[in-house]
């Protein structure tokens, strides 16, 4: 086998091969795996902290949803309440009504009572006079007995 | 390829032919400072033409694909061609990290050349050893030899600029004065200055040599067997024999294909290998 000037045209051709497999493949190739290995670790750092955030989440919805029961159960306490002090307010005020119509209705009764008893007193005061007039057959001078009269109405 | 066998066989009857094929197979198309006769180089200042066509052939393969690859890279969905690059890159350059110590951006795509570039040369062995020769004499070429790696002037082309590198990083990482130092002091010590010259020069010398002929000799020998096997179903081929020869060499040709396939694939490995090992201890301050 003979050392010739192929030697020399093979080394040119091996110098180039090396030049050019790093400038179109090995170059572009290489950053493109570093590029990607970076994208995986920064995707399953984000997983992570999306993880984690969403601990945090429902961590916080729980206790928010654990304030929200509370305040709920605060809300209902305070509306019975106040149920409760609006029909004992409604009793109390409704019985204050009762009482006074109750009275009032007295009162008219009682009115009604004495204006009947001065009506008929009057009208017993005519009766006992005609009576009277009947019985001593002659007119009762009204003036001059008025005295005797009104004795006898009051004793009525 | 024994069909093509019984063809050339029949054309060189005797046993002459035989001796003439496996020749004819073993000679560069050589141009320049050519013996007429024998069509071997007879100085330097000649050139094989079938080595360096089918090696440049192979890097314009390798950059064209690679081109091609290396425009359309998509990170997120690969697609089946950009995942088998990306496999071998990976491969190489898990090579690299295991047996370099230190950076330097040169030997990834350095040991990437290697392993491609060889490989596929070797893997011209494969193709069937009449075909391409075949097909180059119908065209009036009369010498073809399709594997460059079979040349010697190929293996020792890219062992000598791994030699080159590996002279021009042990003087940039030790200094010119660490460098003669390795040559005076290893590894004998300081009392045993020319024969440690003497040593190391060997040493060194023997890391282009053995890279270039381990390659070479493997190639050079796998192509032979193919020779012979195709030889098998051609020479000893007469009437009904044929019956017998013939099976025996396809059967022996796909074994020795099978068993090339593996050769072919470590001989680069081993190439590559070697060439990261050789450079990582250019970058190494202590010997």
């Amino acid at each position: 086998m003979n050392i010739t000037a192929t030697l020399i045209a093979q080394m040119i051709a091996f110098v180039l091969l090396i030049w050019f497999v790093n400038k179109v493949l090995w170059g572009p190739m290489s950053a493109m795996l570093a590029e990607r290995q970076k994208r995986i670790a920064d995707g399953l750092a984000a997983a992570e902290k999306g993880k984690h955030d969403l601990e945090l989440a429902e961590k916080h919805a729980k206790e928010e949803l654990q304030a929200a029961k509370a305040k709920a159960a605060e809300i209902m306490a305070q509306a019975e309440k106040r149920a409760n002090a609006i029909v004992d307010e409604a009793r109390v005020h409704a019985r204050a009504e009762g009482d006074r119509q109750l009275a009032a209705a007295q009162a008219e009764i009682e009115r009604e009572t004495n204006r009947a008893k001065e009506q008929l007193r009057g009208q017993v005061a005519s009766v006992a006079m005609a009576g009277a007039a009947r019985i001593l057959k002659r007119e009762i001078d009204a003036k001059s007995h008025g005295e005797v009269l009104n004795d006898v109405i009051a004793q009525i | 390829m024994g069909d093509r066998v019984l063809s050339e066989a029949a054309h060189n009857s005797g046993g002459g032919g035989t001796v003439e094929y496996i020749q004819h197979h073993l000679t560069n198309l050589c141009v320049g400072d050519c013996d007429p006769v024998t069509h071997q180089a007879s100085g330097f200042w000649s050139l094989h033409l079938d080595t360096i066509f089918f090696g440049y052939l192979i890097a314009a393969l390798i950059v064209f694909v690679g081109w091609r690859v290396g425009s359309s890279l998509n990170p997120d969905k690969p697609s089946g061609f950009q995942n088998f690059v990306e496999m071998i890159l990976d491969f190489v350059s898990t090579q690299v990290k295991d047996t370099f110590p230190g950076h330097n951006p040169l030997i990834a795509p350095l040991a990437l050349t290697i392993f491609l570039w060889v490989f596929l040369m070797n893997f011209m062995d494969l193709i069937p050893v009449d075909l391409l020769p075949m097909i180059a004499s119908g065209l009036g070429i009369p010498y073809l030899k399709v594997v460059p790696t079979t040349d010697l002037n190929t293996t020792l082309a890219m062992s000598l600029t791994v030699f080159v590198l590996v002279v021009f990083y042990s003087i940039k990482v030790k200094g010119p004065v660490g460098y003669l130092k390795m040559f005076l002091f290893h590894p004998f010590g300081k009392f045993f200055v020319p024969v440690n010259i003497v040593m190391t020069t060997i040493e060194e010398l023997a890391k282009p040599l053995s890279l270039a002929l381990r390659l070479f000799g493997n190639l050079f020998a796998g192509e032979l067997v193919f020779l012979l096997i195709a030889l098998i179903g051609g020479t000893l081929t007469v009437g009904a024999a044929a019956l017998f020869w013939f099976p025996l060499q396809v059967v022996l040709d796909l074994g020795w294909l099978i068993f090339h396939l593996l050769v072919i694939t470590l001989q680069a490995f081993i190439f590559m290998v070697l060439t990261i090992v050789y450079l990582g201890m250019a970058h190494t301050e202590e010997h």
